[in-house]
């Protein structure tokens, strides 16, 4: 009889299988969260696919002369592992609200618009707009090219710390309403 | 049977009438109304410049820069980000005119009236295109910037 080799108390054998056992997993999680991660299915939901998505192909991030396109998750979903986890998590409210019918008509999504759309440009400020990143680098701007609006106010804005989501909101989706908190403070600089 | 071949004779000759009639029409763009249209070129707005003289001096100051996708509705004016009061300075952008917190009535509101809220029905971006009529208009001299 030969000698058997043994791994942790495990033969060769066991642990071969459960090595492979773990492969499968980890693919298959990782195959679900991708599947989560796609602009179709963002919009299976109603929600989604009557209000902000009808807005967003609107938007140059649909449509533009390259035809470079960013899609829901290009924005709102983090590209790194432990963040996009972290989303991923909190995204279960999302689903308590859907199963709650919280923005179920337009009328409530409208009412609830300006919390929606401040709680997402908090985490983009948190973020230092991590998500814009991803595609519009402050380094990789060549100012001269920039129009002289942009060039001006793109220079002032990062040299004092702002980031993309200070000035550019409303871009994708519509703005909220926002006559209760002076229309032009939303994108006042300072 | 008579009234029979009148009736005739009124179908086909207001046949032969009509269809000559349409021929005659012609759109604006000259093209024989039943042929297909050919699409108009496509204009480019101009890129961001600095601000465009006026030709006559009740004229709304024209756009200087490209406004696509610029909203204004009811909830909310993209102009009015820079050029209020309030935002003119901090974005180097020309402020509203006073005349635009004047009611239909006459009075002075605290903020930009309703009749002058919608930028665009009078204030607009250009494109590099020759005139759509020949026209001989110049502006008066003391507008004239030399």
């Amino acid at each position: 009889m030969s000698k058997q080799y043994k791994i942790f108390g495990a033969s060769i054998g066991v642990v071969f299988v459960a090595f492979l056992i773990g492969i499968f997993f980890w693919g298959g999680f990782n195959w679900a969260m991708e599947a989560t991660n796609t602009e179709q299915f963002c919009i299976s939901c109603h929600e989604m696919r009557d209000n902000v998505y009808a807005e967003y192909v609107q938007t140059v991030h649909y449509a533009n002369r390259t035809g470079v396109r960013a899609t829901c998750p290009d924005c709102h979903v983090p590209k790194e592992w432990v963040y996009k986890i972290k989303r991923k998590i909190q995204a279960s409210n999302e689903l308590y609200h859907k199963a709650l019918g919280s923005i179920d008509t337009r009328e409530k999504f409208e009412a609830k618009r300006l919390q929606l759309a401040q709680n997402v440009w908090r985490a983009m400020k948190e973020t230092d707009s991590r998500e814009c990143r991803n595609c519009h680098e402050y380094g990789s701007m060549d100012y001269v090219k920039q129009g002289r609006r942009g060039r001006e106010e793109h220079q002032a804005g990062l040299d004092s710390g702002m980031t993309c989501i200070d000035c550019h909101k409303g871009i994708a989706h519509q703005l909220p309403d926002m006559k209760n908190i002076d229309a032009s403070a939303v994108l006042r600089k300072h | 049977m008579k009234n029979y071949s009148l009736s005739l004779l009124v179908i086909l000759l207001n046949f032969v009438f009509t269809s000559q009639g349409y021929a005659e029409v012609q759109s604006l763009r000259g093209d024989v109304i039943e042929t297909p249209s050919t699409a108009s070129e496509v204009k480019d707005y101009l890129k961001d410049q600095h601000p465009l003289n006026r030709d006559y001096l009740q004229q709304p100051p024209l756009i200087p820069h490209q406004v696509e996708g610029y909203m204004v509705n009811l909830k909310h004016n993209k102009c009015l980000s820079c050029h209020s009061w309030q935002n003119y300075k901090l974005h180097n952008a020309t402020k509203i005119s006073q005349t635009h917190f004047q009611s239909r009535d006459g009075a002075i509101m605290s903020n930009v009236s309703a009749r002058r809220y919608f930028c665009q029905q009078c204030h607009v971006p250009q494109v590099n295109a020759p005139p759509l009529v020949d026209n001989t208009f110049d502006s008066i001299e003391t507008m004239r910037i030399n």
